[in-house]
Order: C-alpha cells, then structure tokens, then sequence
C-alpha cells in the first residue's frame, strides 16, 4: 500500500497534468524514493492510482534506467562507461571498485552498503573519469581518491 | 571577441542568481517584447537572425516557431519545451549554461513562449544534472516572485507557468517526440512524423521543441538585432558557439567561440594541443553520433554546412578526441554499445542491428573477428542509415560506424589476422 506521504507527493503531481496518467514516471520516483527501489506491489498501487493496466506501469518502470524494479544498496555508486571516461581510464577504475567491494555491475554487497552499476556519460567529460554516488557527483577519479570517497558513505 | 552566452558564468561558483542578471540588463529584453513588439515580430526577427538550432541538427529555430499555427484563438492550448535531456556522450555544453546562467535561459523561455503565444512550458531535464536542477528551481522561483513568471507579466496581460520535469534515464529521451511521450508519462520511443511537434505535440497540441543553448540566445538577439547575431560568426551563419573537446588533451573544456572556428584552432590553441607523447588520430566533431574527421580535416569551419561539406556533421559542437594509445575499434565498440543499449526497441534496424554490430566489433576488439565481419559492419551501417529507421538513433550510430572502418580500416584487419588487439 501506499503511505499517506506518497499518495500526498503523487496527487500533487497529478494536479498540473490534464490526466492522471501523465504522471506514471512522477509515481515511480516518487515511491523510488520512499523505499530505494519499485516493488510489484508498488505497480499494482500506482496503476490503481492512475487508472491504468498494472503492465502499462511496468512498462514505463522496465524502460528507464533510473527505475530500480530490483532491491538496490543504501548507496548507489554509477561509473560513467561512455567513450571519454573510457579514453581516460574508467575501466581501471572499476577493477579497483570491483576488487574492493567483491562484486561486478549489477551486483550489491552482501552487508547491503553499496550497489555498483554503469552509467552513460554524465557530462562531465572534460574531467573524465566521472562517477556519481546517489547524487553526488565526483570527477577526475583516480584509485586513490575512490578509497577516500568511499569511506564517506556508510 | 565577444562571448555573449558565457560572459556572465564563472565555472565553480554558485549560479549567477536574479540580483545580479538585473544588474547586467538582465530581463529588459523581457521588456521590450511585452512593450512593443507583437508574437510575429519576434518570430521574424529570430527568423531574420538565422538562428540554427544549437541541439545538434541546426534546424532555423525561427522557422520551426512560424509553422505553429497562429489563428488567434488565445484559448487553444499551446506548449513550449526546453529540451536539456543532455546525454550525447562527449557533450558537456547545455550542463555549462543550466549550472552557470540559468536566468538567460529562463528569459529566452519567457520570450519563445511569447512568440508562439503559449502558457506553459517545461524544461525536460536530465536526471543526473542535480546542480542545475536546484538553480533552475531556485531561478524560477525568483522569477515568479519578481512577475516575470505567472499571470499577467508584467502588466502585459501574457500568461506563463514554467515547469522542470528531471527525467529518469534514456538518451532516447532527447529525441523530440520521444521526449513528449515521456513527458506525457510513457515509454520514451519516437513518434511517426507527420504530424509534426508544431502541429501535434504535447498531449495533441502545437508545442515548439528548443535547445537550452538554442533559447540562451533569444534574449541577446532581442536587445541586439539580427545583423550584430550575424556578425559574431566566422561563416556568416550566425553566432557564436559552446565548443568542448575531451580526451588526451592538455586542457579539455568548454569555450564560447565565433561559430566557423577550425578545429585546428579549437585543438592546438584551445584545448592546448594533445598530452605529452601523444598523437591525433581522429575526432568525433560533435558527440558520438558524428562521423570521424580526421587529420586532413584539421583547417575545416566548425560551422554546420562545412562540417557537412568534410562528410560529418557539427552536432554538439563538443569534440572527442581519439589519440594514438586508444584503440579505435574499442572506441567505436565502446559507442556502439552504449547505442545498443539505449536503443527504445521499437523499429527492426536499430533493435536488431545494434547489438548485432555490438557482438562483432566486441570479438574483433577480443581477437576473435572474421574478416567476412568487415563487409558485415558496412552492410548494418547502410540499413541502419537515413530512410531506414523511425528516429535518428540508429542513424546517428551508423555515423561513427562507417567512417571509422574508413578511416582506421587497417586496424581493423590487424586486430583480425593478429587474432588480439594491439593496443593490450
């Protein structure tokens, strides 16, 4: 079920669009938000909300990257894997990150503290490499400076 | 030289906030249009600016507003849309102007809305620019407070709410239509065109789809005129433009230049030449979706037709550079498959195609290529091509494709008769 505060968050979302509907991705960030990642059930509530087919919300939730429809880490950290940060070394930088944390893109640690996931060019291309963790941003990344970074999120 | 986009901006210090765009003539061009100009006359003036749409297709924004119809009917609902779901690999321009002057943005908007008489307008924002995100919001507030934004600006009786929708992810999302189905809530894939944007867009009704840089420009070319806009080009086209480069160069950035300024100039003296011990290969002009140019290409204009004319298009206008320690199949791999990836899946060529060109040009890359692949890349990268698809993705990807089994065809084959890249 949805709590009181997300069905507040989405009907505001609701009032500037000219059909409830329009606001399926609103929904879905916004019970991202709440609980770190979209449930079934979520669907389920948000389709019923919206008055659209559970596999309409789905949809939407499967096609954007951003939608987490699997349990993620408390912390998210994103490696840019675009063409420059690939000129500039990212592929080092996530051996290292893999190494540390014993897992591979798309996997989360087994205390829960960090999943690790690829990402498309952040635009920060001029001070490649670029990763953001949740949503910081960092940029010329180096080994040593991922060690340090890390520790900031517990 | 004059920079008027980025004179303002000052790279790492918080966004330049309403008190001191007033100080600088900030909004008197918002003024003047309400006072004494009608929608039609700025439409002309923008028109007679030729101002070439600076999103990467160079498509003459005033044209696109002049085919919103404009029966005077007030109530019909129009829409205005800045598009700044920046996310072409390698572009790094729009993020420069959101983060740093986000009030010229927000005055270009007002104008634009005004021009095509519309009362809302939104701004399609990439998720990820959460620093941008905050001045934008922080921006419009002020904005409306000052009654610039709202009902009745400034005594006018014109009427304009303007929102930031942050997207969630998807470079397909950038494509004009595709960004108004995600803007209406659904799965970001393109529309068939006809109907165009200005005839049916958002939620069925005319809407004007413009760049963030494209709108950065309204206000200036209000205040100063046509003929000065086409002054500031090198080429006469009109002008100046954000151009970057990244890679192994000694100073990557981003720099505010007359548009027609070669890429040797943007090279050497700009981006200060390539890193010690390394040598240029090539450069994709602007973004992934460009062809390669290559040395002999160094004195062409970064000006839309000229880049065109050399075989590859202005884009972005934001270059990457590749240097003779990168591979290049691993770099066209590497474009490939983030082309594969984003792909929506809704027309064959693209969904099928991509990630077919992504498997070979990874086992070329891992030393297990045939050389019958070569023929087979050129045959996906003309199907994928102009004509073929619904949307410009496939194409885009084709581009860096075809010229870059031109121009680096003999590695190519090296990796395939070697059995390994040379470059690991």
């Amino acid at each position: 079920m949805l709590s009181e505060e997300e069905l507040k968050e989405i009907q505001e979302e609701i009032k500037q669009y000219p059909y409830p509907a329009v606001a399926c991705i609103d929904a879905l960030k916004i019970v991202q938000h709440h609980r770190g990642w979209v449930s079934d059930e979520s669907v389920k509530d948000i389709a019923q909300l919206l008055s659209i087919s559970n596999e309409e919300v789905d949809g939407v939730g499967t096609f954007y990257s951003r939608i987490y429809r699997k349990p993620v880490g408390r912390n998210v950290i994103l490696i840019c894997d675009s063409v420059s940060c690939m000129i500039m070394g990212y592929e080092s930088l996530y051996e290292h990150i893999s190494k540390k944390l014993g897992i591979s893109f798309g996997g989360t640690t087994s205390d829960g503290r960090f999943t690790l996931l690829p990402i498309s060019c952040l635009g920060d291309c001029d001070n490649a490499p670029a990763l953001m963790i949740n949503n910081d941003h960092f940029n010329r990344i180096t080994v040593e400076k991922i060690d340090e970074l890390l520790k900031r999120y517990k | 030289m004059e920079i008027p986009l980025t004179k303002n901006i000052k790279p790492g210090l918080v966004a330049y906030n309403l008190e001191d765009y007033r100080r600088d003539s900030g909004y008197s061009s918002l003024l003047k249009v309400l006072k004494n100009m009608s929608p039609a006359e700025v439409t002309n003036l923008v028109k007679a600016s030729n101002l070439l749409g600076r999103g990467g297709a160079g498509f003459p924004t005033g044209v696109k507003w002049s085919l919103i119809p404009m029966d005077g009917d007030r109530s019909k609902q129009k829409y205005l849309i800045c598009n700044a779901d920046e996310m072409e690999p390698g572009a790094f321009k729009d993020r420069y102007l959101l983060e740093g002057n986000p009030h010229q943005l927000i005055e270009g908007m007002i104008i634009s809305a005004y021009a095509i008489q519309a009362s809302k307008a939104y701004i399609f924002l990439r998720w990820a620019y959460k620093k941008a995100e905050a001045g934008l919001r922080k921006a419009i507030d002020e904005a409306y407070k000052a009654g610039y934004l709202g009902k009745n600006i400034l005594g006018s009786g014109f009427d304009l709410d303007l929102y930031v929708h942050s997207s969630a992810g998807r470079y397909i999302c950038g494509e004009e239509t595709a960004l108004l189905n995600s803007l209406e809530g659904k799965r970001a894939v393109p529309r068939t065109k006809p109907p165009f944007p200005a005839i049916s867009g958002l939620f069925g009704k005319p809407t004007v789809v413009n760049n963030v840089e494209t709108l950065s420009w309204i206000s200036h070319i209000i205040e100063n005129g046509a003929d000065w806009f086409k002054g500031l080009s090198l080429t006469g086209t009109g002008g100046t433009k954000l151009y970057g480069a990244s890679g192994r160069v000694k100073k990557p950035g981003i720099w505010e230049l007359p548009l027609g300024t070669t890429m040797r100039e943007l090279l050497e003296d700009h981006a200060g030449g390539m890193v010690d011990g390394h040598k240029f290969r090539g450069a994709l002009p602007g973004g992934i979706s460009t062809d390669f140019l290559i040395e002999e290409h160094l004195d062409v204009k970064m000006d839309f037709s000229t880049v065109a004319a050399a075989g590859s298009r202005l884009g972005t206008g934001t270059m990457i550079i590749l240097d003779d320690k990168t591979c290049p199949v691993a770099f066209i791999h590497n474009v490939e498959r983030f082309f594969a990836l984003e792909s929506c899946g809704w027309c064959t060529p693209c969904r099928e195609g991509l990630p077919w060109v992504e498997k070979m040009l990874a086992s070329i890359e891992e030393g297990s290529g045939k050389m019958e692949y070569i023929d087979l890349l050129k045959f996906n990268a003309k199907y994928m091509g102009p004509g073929n698809t619904f949307c410009a993705h496939a194409p885009g990807a084709a581009e860096p494709l075809q010229s870059g089994l031109k121009y680096f065809h003999d590695d190519f084959v090296k990796h395939i008769t070697d059995k390994k890249c040379p470059w690991r």
